[in-house]
């Protein structure tokens, strides 16, 4: 930790927030908030005199609670930086009339409420999220009775009180009465895998949490009694099932089964637990001095915020989502994003340590060479074509293209800055974009190859590469099975997905077609698939006006996580194929080719298109 | 529109991939090939074991070099695995890395459809006629190169971002770390020992 703290390619921003991250892999462009301490960190010393003259006691989060701290204050003895901070929520303030005491002892001067909010903007190559995880609270899981009972504690808090420089100074004691328990029971699973509540997944760390926390006591205190109640005791890694070991050699009894209540002896803070014991099938009652809930670990609230700043992707236990779970399992999707630690699922600090340092490894692979090359999916306007009507400068999320309505000029693409989602491309009414590796050309002649044969029993797919195209193969490595008709045809964004590729399909034979992108908010080019979503509004409701079953179109948002939700899509656009008869196809042609005969078509799509335009 | 290879004649080679039996056991991958053979502008189909592995792609390379394969479309999982591989593999042989296409037979195919192998071979021969009428009409590409900033921005100062920018410190590359509280350390500065060595956290 102090190794950070002084290293000098490290810049250090603490109580900060990142507010905004635009740009690309190589040339990120990051908004900080740092709030302010009120306390200057390189002139605090960490003497500690200001702390003596606070009048204001809080519960001090860092020890759980189970100790007080002062509303000027080091969060922890080693923290870095290791100068003092203002808790200005519960600071009374600095007028010296109602307080100011700790700017007058400080005698280096360094407090100073004058001192404000920054924001810090800087150019970064790559980004490491190691945002970490939060720990379940179990007020939720009543029948442990964690909020009733003073001795039923949770393992954050046993931790606390057996650290030395927790608030007992490393004595176990029971909050009803300050005594060392002589008989200390731990319950396994508390917020993990559970269908009720809680969560389903394995939290993964507290297995082997509650077996050192159980030899930590043994070594403590040799006479309490210890026991573990579990569901199956998870000690698969290196090492662990040797501590698991010691643990009941040292006389720690491990018992199979979860209790189903804790009860109380008012009289004696003692607790009660009965349970199954699922090893002999007998109804049993467990009393112990203190209770420690192994709770689970879950993804922060505001996992949401960074995920949508940067178009992440989570699982649907809540944390982040790896590019490849074997191959790219540091990688987000998002190149030159990668994640570490608890961000990417519950570990413990070996793994955490690990995947670290091979999110190091990926970041300085990107940035040693000094320069990379980026995939050469760009757009090109045709300038003979371009009738300089503007829309394709609105609709590029990236800003990509440059337009001046005055001058008249073509529009023109801004090559490094194009992401290559397409979207200008798929808006142009005079089709004068080529969106390069995925032109028009090509996405027609695979929609031709798809319907060439027995096109009433085909699907016809549009997918965007990074969810839905990724969702589907979610699917296939997951082994889920469905309706064998899909035809997928993979784009970069939902966005390049043009009008008329679509009614292409249709007056191919097409019974259904389907255009998948990111969910809104998570899409990889900022927010392309809004487009996406505008440009299907308008061509069902050109599908009413023609009287086809505008239902035959349909806009499904499927994630690179939800496997099942792509196969259920699948069985639903299948249940959808099955309605529409050769007749129906038929008459779609029809009356596709009779609106293909106007010529006002493409004039007509423009005009309709701009009142639409003034998006916020 | 692409015309500028009309002066070229196109020289298609499908390779279809067996992955072992991950392909093999649903889609009957030599019928695929020879189907593939079969279709405009394909010069060579093959199957192939494993077509990421050094023969597998010795085998296109020495299509390329020997029978003026133009080109490639591959039939096997899916491209946002392995379509770096098939790239390089492409490069290394001279060929313009974008005249690749690729079509998924295994995650969107032969995985999902694994109880109707003929279904999936239909599929599977549906998305290699894409793979082609798409191949015909690919055009080399070339890749723009941008500096890049040699700056790391690490996201949490818990005890995965500190090693993480301890790491990229020593490298030598610039690295500012963001955390949100007050000290960085996170949780696991709250624990005392940590297992299974028994050694302290901090």
């Amino acid at each position: 930790m102090s190794d950070a703290g002084r290293h000098p390619n490290i810049e250090l921003l603490t109580l900060s927030e990142v507010k905004e991250v635009t740009g690309h892999v190589g040339n990120f462009h990051v908004r900080v908030l740092k709030r302010t301490r009120y306390v200057r960190e390189s002139e605090c010393t960490s003497c500690g005199d200001c702390v003596a003259v606070c009048p204001v006691v809080v519960p001090d989060e860092f020890n759980m609670g189970l100790s007080s701290r002062r509303a000027i204050y080091s969060p922890f003895p080693q923290a870095i930086p290791s100068s003092y901070v203002v808790d200005i929520e519960s600071c009374l303030g600095h007028n010296p009339i109602i307080c100011g005491k700790c700017r007058e002892k400080c005698e280096k001067n360094c407090i100073d409420f004058n001192m404000s909010d920054e924001i810090l903007e800087f150019d970064v190559g790559t980004i490491i999220v190691a945002t970490g995880m939060e720990v379940y609270d179990p007020t939720e899981l009543d029948e442990y009775s964690y909020t009733k009972f003073p001795n039923v504690l949770t393992s954050m808090e046993l931790e606390r009180l057996i650290n030395a420089g927790g608030p007992t100074g490393g004595e176990v004691q029971r909050l009803t009465d300050k005594r060392v328990p002589d008989a200390v029971s731990f319950i396994q699973c508390v917020g993990s895998r559970s269908f009720k509540t809680g969560h389903r997944y394995c939290s993964n760390i507290c297995c082997m949490n509650t077996i050192k926390s159980t030899i930590m006591l043994k070594e403590h205190y040799p006479e309490t009694e210890v026991k573990v109640f579990y569901i199956d005791i998870r000690a698969f890694g290196k090492g662990f099932e040797d501590l698991f070991q010691r643990s009941k050699q040292l006389g720690v009894r491990f018992i199979r089964g979860l209790p189903g209540s804790v009860k109380e002896d008012a009289a004696t803070g003692d607790l009660v637990l009965t349970v199954e014991n699922t090893a002999t099938n007998q109804l049993e009652k467990h009393r112990a001095g203190m209770v420690v809930l192994a709770t689970g670990v879950h993804a922060p609230e505001d996992m949401h915020v960074l995920q949508e700043m940067m178009a992440l992707q989570k699982t649907a236990d809540g944390f982040y989502l790896e590019a490849h779970p074997k191959l790219q399992p540091v990688d987000a999707a998002t190149r030159g994003i990668f994640f570490c630690g608890c961000a990417e699922g519950p570990k413990d600090v070996k793994e955490s340590v690990t995947q670290a340092s091979a999110a190091a490894a990926r970041a300085m692979r990107l940035m040693t060479p000094g320069e990379l090359t980026v995939e050469s999916i760009t757009a090109e306007i045709n300038p003979e074509a371009c009738t300089a009507c503007g829309i394709c400068a609105r609709v590029c999320p990236y800003h990509a293209i440059q337009f001046d309505k005055r001058s008249g000029q073509p529009a023109r693409v801004t090559t490094a800055a194009c992401a290559g989602c397409g979207t200008c491309a798929a808006e142009c009414p005079s089709n004068a974009i080529e969106m390069h590796h995925f032109t028009d050309a090509q996405i027609t002649a695979q929609v031709d190859a798809v319907l060439s044969e027995d096109a009433m029993n085909r699907i016809v797919v549009f997918a965007c590469n990074w969810c839905s195209y990724a969702g589907a193969d979610f699917a296939g490595v997951s082994r889920l099975q469905y309706p064998p008709n899909a035809r997928l045809i993979r784009t970069m964004c939902s966005g390049r997905v043009r009008e008329d590729f679509v009614w292409h399909a249709f007056e191919k034979g097409a019974p259904v077609v389907l255009v998948s992108g990111c969910h809104i908010g998570d899409c990889h080019y900022i927010d392309a698939n809004h487009w996406t979503e505008k440009r299907l509004q308008r061509m069902w409701k050109k599908m009413e006006t023609l009287g086809l079953r505008k239902e035959r179109l349909q806009l499904e948002w499927v994630s690179a996580a939800e496997a099942t939700r792509w196969r259920d899509v699948m069985e639903q656009m299948e249940q959808l194929r099955k309605t529409v008869t050769p007749k129906e196809v038929a008459e779609t042609r029809k009356a596709l080719a009779q609106q293909a005969g106007k010529p006002a078509k493409r004039t007509a799509r423009k005009k309709e298109a701009k009142p639409a335009g003034q998006p916020t | 529109m692409n015309r500028t290879s009309k002066q070229e004649e196109i020289r298609i080679g499908v390779y279809v991939c067996q992955c072992g039996l991950n392909i093999a056991a649903t889609v009957d991958c030599a019928a695929v090939a020879a189907y593939a053979g079969g279709l405009d502008g394909v010069a060579v189909a093959r199957t192939s074991a494993y077509l990421c592995s050094e023969p597998g792609q010795q085998l296109i390379k020495n299509d390329i070099a020997e029978k003026g394969v133009n080109r490639v479309v591959i039939g096997s999982c899916t491209p946002r695995l392995h379509e770096p591989t098939f790239r390089k593999c492409l490069a290394d042989a001279g060929l313009n890395p974008y005249l690749l296409d690729m079509a998924n037979l295994r995650e969107q195919c032969s995985w999902v459809h694994a109880g109707d192998p003929q279904a999936a071979t239909a599929k599977a021969r549906d998305l290699i006629r894409a793979g082609v009428a798409r191949a015909r009409l690919l055009q080399p590409r070339r890749e723009l190169s941008v500096p890049v900033t040699n700056r790391a921005l690490v996201i949490g100062g818990g005890v995965a971002g500190i090693q993480a920018a301890l790491d990229l410190a020593d490298s030598g590359c610039k690295v500012v770390l963001v955390e949100k509280q007050p000290s960085i350390g996170g949780i696991m500065a709250r624990l005392d020992k940590t297992f299974p060595t028994m050694d302290c956290s901090i």
